[in-house]
């Protein structure tokens, strides 16, 4: 038999404990909204500066030293042609790295050693990729400060992330898919080919998509390899009307980017150019916000779609 | 390779093995098997019939899995796996273990199904015609054919033919289980080998699964490996019991369950261990 004291002690404790649980709930809430709250206040100060500066004109013009006919042509251009600079490198080589490492590497030390410097180089800071490529494929390959020199910039720095989203999509298939690939005589190739890789399409898409959601807005390499602030025109065009009608030129012409061309208005004074920086820097958040949700789109669809 | 039994399992009539056929199918010699340095399998020789239905069985770790693993090279796979001795597979006797023999032909003579059913997350027509692709069947007549033929042997042709293209998943346990029998016989393999195959599944399905392996014994050597005792009574042929890595006795079902010869047998059917 209990007595009463007890049971009022039970009574002012658990008050205790859910006072201590709301406690927590609240300040949880107040933290998330805070963080939320930083972000807001970063876009609504873009767009209350930039977004009156958006239209055809700045979408299609050329820096220029007269702000209000400068515009970002030469810079996005330039980003997408990074963009598939960076893809090509970065996806075959992520995925031929990370399909080698989980499908066909032995599991011993030196994969170890390997696996281990990979989630290291994923954390190596973004102008230490800029100086190697300075040094590497600037001066000693003779790339120049070039779209090719700045697209494999990008891709070192974005490739441990296509690694390990490879890898990580193909560890959620279950070792029963493999064995009954292999059981009715299939090689580790066409276990790969045919069934691995369809099977973690969503997942390595959505790795790659964060890779370059990532690579887009990184200025700090591209500054390092001497990408150019002021680009009053496009490179030579990728298609050409003479056979064999496609053109690599551009690969080394040079080049501006969008955080580039945001980081050289921002260092200008006066208020024009500000909103201009403003301009680009929300347009840059756009592009990244509508990949981050493709991302997280495929993400939903892939897990939906395969059930093992 | 078995052209010579195809005749009478179509005919339909009660099959009555020819003198050739009751010949063994699969002789192993001397197979030693290794994980790194454990031995996980000590001597095994045994005669496995053609065209007739061999249990595994025997205690957990016995052994029994990784002999059927031996038996398509699964081994082969994983780093550190060594076997010796020979598996000789008639009627051509090539030695599966042998130097030079690539494990790949080696599965495509040798299907096997495994505990869980495993379908790829495909349509059900693309996972049976899968084997028959690596094998380099392309033309739309010959593999429609072959689905068909295999899906009717595994007793599904009627539940699934309306859903060919549809996502194997929508299919229930059992049905996915007959899939995978379907998948592992369109190829024609001399050998099937299952891996405790009812394992996941209720008891109407096991039922249908082990009416299957009876019907298919018609055509190809079946070896199953079972935890179940009552399953290798009613479905096998020959049982051959194993414990700690040996085969301790092979023999006919009927005798090995009342009249086993070595006290280890007579132990673990009746019960006394296991």
């Amino acid at each position: 038999m209990r007595s009463e004291a007890f049971y009022r002690k039970q009574e002012v404790l658990g008050r205790r404990r859910r006072a201590l649980d709301q406690g927590f709930r609240v300040l949880g809430m107040v933290l998330t909204l805070g963080t939320l709250g930083v972000l807001g206040i970063l876009l609504l100060n873009l767009a209350v500066h930039g977004l009156s500066r958006i239209d055809w004109q700045f979408l299609t013009s050329f820096p220029s030293r007269r702000a209000g006919e400068a515009g970002i042509l030469s810079a996005w251009v330039g980003t997408l042609l990074l963009m598939l600079v960076t893809a090509g490198v970065a996806v075959p080589f992520g995925l031929a790295a990370g399909i080698y490492l989980e499908e066909y590497a032995p599991k011993n030390r030196w994969t170890d050693f390997i696996e281990i410097n990979i989630a290291n180089l994923a954390g190596v800071p973004s102008i230490l990729y800029g100086l190697m490529a300075l040094g590497l494929f600037v001066y000693q390959f003779h790339f120049g400060q070039s779209l090719l020199s700045g697209g494999l910039a990008l891709a070192c720095l974005v490739l441990p992330i296509v690694i390990v989203a490879t890898r990580e999509s193909l560890r959620t298939i279950p070792s029963s898919i493999r064995e009954a690939a292999f059981a009715l005589g299939a090689t580790r190739w066409q276990a790969v080919w045919h069934h691995l890789l369809p099977y973690s399409t969503g997942g390595i898409a959505t790795g790659v998509i964060l890779a370059m959601s990532r690579a887009i807005g990184e200025s700090a390499p591209l500054i390092t390899i001497g990408a150019l602030t002021f680009i009053a025109f496009l490179p030579p065009a990728p298609l050409i009307s003479q056979p064999p009608f496609v053109s690599f030129d551009w690969l080394f012409s040079p080049f501006t980017a969008l955080p580039i061309q945001m980081f050289n208005w921002v260092s200008r004074p006066g208020e024009e150019f500000q909103s201009n920086a403003a301009a680009a820097g929300l347009i840059l958040i756009g592009i990244t916000l509508s990949m981050n949700a493709t991302a997280i789109l495929l993400r939903r669809r892939a897990q939906r779609n395969i059930v093992w | 390779m078995k052209t010579a039994s195809q005749p009478s399992s179509l005919s339909g009539k009660e099959f009555v093995p020819s003198e050739a056929e009751v010949a063994a199918k699969v002789q192993i010699r001397g197979l030693n098997f290794f994980y790194g340095n454990h031995q996980v399998l000590r001597a095994v020789t045994m005669d496995v019939p053609a065209l007739q239905v061999t249990a595994l069985i025997g205690p957990s770790g016995c052994g029994k899995t990784t002999l059927l693993r031996c038996l398509n090279r699964m081994h082969d796979l994983y780093p550190g796996n060594r076997y010796e001795g020979s598996i000789h597979v008639q009627p051509d006797g090539t030695d599966i273990l042998g130097a030079g023999v690539d494990p790949i032909q080696v599965r495509m003579r040798f299907g096997m199904v495994f505990q869980k059913p495993n379908p790829f997350p495909k349509s059900i027509y693309e996972n049976v015609a899968y084997g028959l692709r690596l094998q380099g069947v392309n033309q739309r007549r010959e593999l429609d054919e072959r689905v068909e033929k295999a899906l009717r042997e595994a007793a599904l042709w009627d539940e699934a033919k309306s859903r060919l293209h549809q996502m194997a998943h929508n299919l229930s346990g059992g049905q996915q289980q007959r899939l995978c029998i379907a998948r592992a016989i369109a190829t024609d393999p001399d050998v099937v080998l299952f891996d405790e195959p009812t394992s996941a599944l209720d008891p109407i399905a096991t039922s249908k699964i082990e009416e299957l392996i009876v019907e298919l014994k018609k055509r190809v050597t079946v070896m199953i490996v079972t935890h179940n005792l009552q399953q290798a009574g009613r479905i096998s042929d020959m049982t051959a019991f194993m414990y700690l890595g040996e085969l301790i006795e092979l023999g006919e079902t009927n005798r090995m369950f009342t009249n086993p010869t070595k006290p280890q047998t007579e132990d673990y059917i009746s019960g006394r261990f296991g």
